[in-house]
């Protein structure tokens, strides 16, 4: 149910926006760009939080403390904008739009994603 | 229809399935990358259907050149795989391997307005920012790198 809830908002935002709803890149460039162009940028980043805000996030359990997050935040930021996309841009967009680009990226970070879940938890405790 | 109300709709649709999914519990995405442990594969089910459902989107504003009302459609120019693109994928992967938590389901963490949601979404921003002003001329990301490719005249 949510997969094609998430797929709908990836279609809605290609067949009226005529944009990718890659969310990495719609941030990034939402907060350097100027005012106007990322106008439609900013009312998508609202309806994002939007249902999250109405109903509440439930539960919810961080991995770790701040420095942990703020290590993972930078890493995602910075390989987000060197890969050119995330889970959305590649995994959701970039695969249904037939990307051979957007399937070796997803590849990419899901092995590397898994691989360190692999080490964190099965390899260094 | 606005482009502004679009595209805040596009957002309500893409926030409920992430919240739906589990996709904002940490937890629960951590539970899926844990191949070796005790494994929850329900996401690849998420991700699988969302693919099913944006396709014909694709499909249709391929063929039709331009998106609904004869607006212009903005794709990613790049078609090649190369070394930027694996190595910045699979950073973003460690990133998102050590705390579970990809750029949307970041940001609708802010919902929460708890600190370990402030500290990842600051951090991300500033990750951004950094690998930009590293390679200026790059630009952009999946959701925007995006060279006009074709534009539909109605």
């Amino acid at each position: 149910m949510g997969g094609l809830l998430i797929g709908a908002g990836a279609a809605t935002l290609l067949l009226f926006n005529g944009r990718v709803a890659g969310i990495s890149g719609i941030t990034a460039n939402a907060v350097s760009g100027q005012l106007g162009p990322a106008a439609w940028r900013l009312a998508f980043l609202l309806g994002l939080l939007l249902p999250a805000v109405v109903v509440g996030l439930g539960p919810t359990s961080f991995a770790g403390g701040s420095p942990w997050l703020a290590l993972s935040g930078l890493l995602v930021g910075f390989g987000t904008q060197a890969g050119s996309g995330c889970t959305s841009g590649h995994g959701v967009c970039g695969l249904a739009n037939g990307s051979t680009r957007s399937l070796a990226a997803t590849l990419a970070f899901m092995a590397a994603a898994m691989l360190t879940v692999f080490i964190v938890r099965h390899v260094l405790p | 229809m606005s482009r502004f109300f679009t595209a805040l709709l596009a957002g309500v649709l893409f926030g409920s399935g992430l919240l739906l999914s589990g996709m904002t519990n940490p937890a629960t995405v951590l539970a899926f990358l844990d191949v070796a442990g005790n494994w929850n594969p329900a996401l690849a089910l998420t991700m699988g259907g969302a693919v099913l459902v944006a396709a014909p989107a694709y499909y249709l504003v391929r063929r039709r050149a331009g998106a609904l009302g004869g607006r212009a459609v903005e794709l990613p120019a790049s078609s090649s795989v190369d070394a930027a693109l694996l190595t910045g994928a699979a950073i973003f992967g460690v990133g998102w391997g050590l705390s579970g938590i990809c750029p949307g389901p970041g940001l609708i963490l802010l919902a929460g307005a708890t600190v370990p949601a402030i500290v990842f979404v600051i951090s991300m921003v500033a990750g951004m920012l950094l690998a930009r002003t590293r390679a200026p001329a790059r630009g952009g990301d999946c959701g925007e790198i995006l060279v006009r490719e074709q534009t539909s005249e109605i």
